[in-house]
């Protein structure tokens, strides 16, 4: 088994606000998060596919493909787009790095058809970052 | 979905690699210039990732704030510009490699209460880390 990582950068706005809470509740829980009218981050995404290589080609799988499949699916959706208001995926969830690695997730997985994803990795900032492995342990296999 | 959070910390102190164990030749002989006789220091990067589900409520593993208070008073302000051999209780008699300084950063860490704890990875120098997952996880990395 091998495992190909991508990684591509898109940039895009958001704010943390869950009408179920008070004002108040909303600053204690999210704090600058919840300024309203949002900020923004550079994300950079890591997508890992596992799988053997093809003998024919020596591929898990042709590159070119998999960097159409993410410009399409993430690229285009968010981009230079306001997370909350622009991507329907993240409506009536708070576009915290959680959800929006677990989206991700969720786009891509049926896309990838040679070898399976493995992991998606967003970094919010070079500091913070979340693995999601769908229902996958993570561990190698 | 399993997801995995990552935050990223610094502090800077400083150690010396001596064991008792061993004779001065041969304290020489295995750590070179780390047992020079009043120690040097490094920038460490510690990576701290937790796992748990995403609360619907708030979008998150667990509120960051929470855990870099915790970070903060578990680990930083007891390492942050300290001389390790000296003060922290851990290694007096007990060689600061990063190895150990990996494993008690863990230990510190692992009571953590909003969120289970993943893996430690300690950055000695930005071409040495060390990564401990807990002696029961990490055989099938």
């Amino acid at each position: 088994m091998v495992y190909l990582t991508r990684k591509i950068e898109f940039s895009a706005s958001h704010l943390y606000h869950n009408p179920a809470f008070s004002a108040e509740e909303n600053r204690r829980v999210f704090g600058k998060c919840n300024n309203p009218h949002g900020h923004g981050h550079n994300y950079v995404l890591e997508v890992t596919v596992a799988g053997d290589p093809d003998p024919a080609t020596g591929m898990v799988l042709d590159l070119k493909e998999l960097k159409d499949i993410l410009q399409r699916e993430v690229t285009d959706r968010m981009d230079h787009r306001f997370l909350n208001y622009e991507v329907p995926e993240l409506s009536g969830r708070i576009p915290t790095c959680e959800n929006i690695a677990t989206v991700i997730w969720n786009l891509l997985e049926s896309k990838i058809t040679q070898g399976h994803l493995h992991r998606v990795r967003l970094y919010e900032t070079p500091d913070l970052f979340v693995d999601c492995y769908g229902n996958g342990t993570g561990d190698a296999r | 979905m399993n997801l995995h959070l990552t935050r990223r910390y610094r502090f800077s102190a400083s150690h010396r690699l001596h064991s008792a164990q061993l004779g001065e030749e041969e304290n020489k002989r295995v750590y070179g210039k780390c047992n020079n006789p009043y120690g040097h220091g490094h920038n460490y990067v510690v990576e701290v990732a937790v796992s748990g589900p995403v609360d619907p409520a708030t979008g998150m593993i667990t509120n960051l704030s929470d855990l870099d208070a915790f970070v903060d008073r578990e680990v930083i302000e007891p390492f942050d510009h300290k001389y390790l051999n000296e003060e922290v209780a851990e290694f007096h008699g007990h060689v600061p490699t990063t190895e150990n300084l990996c494993i008690e950063i863990f230990n510190r860490l692992r009571e953590f209460p909003r969120a289970k704890l993943q893996r430690v990875r300690v950055e000695e120098t930005g071409n040495n880390s060390f990564e401990y997952m807990g002696e029961s996880a990490g055989s099938g990395q």
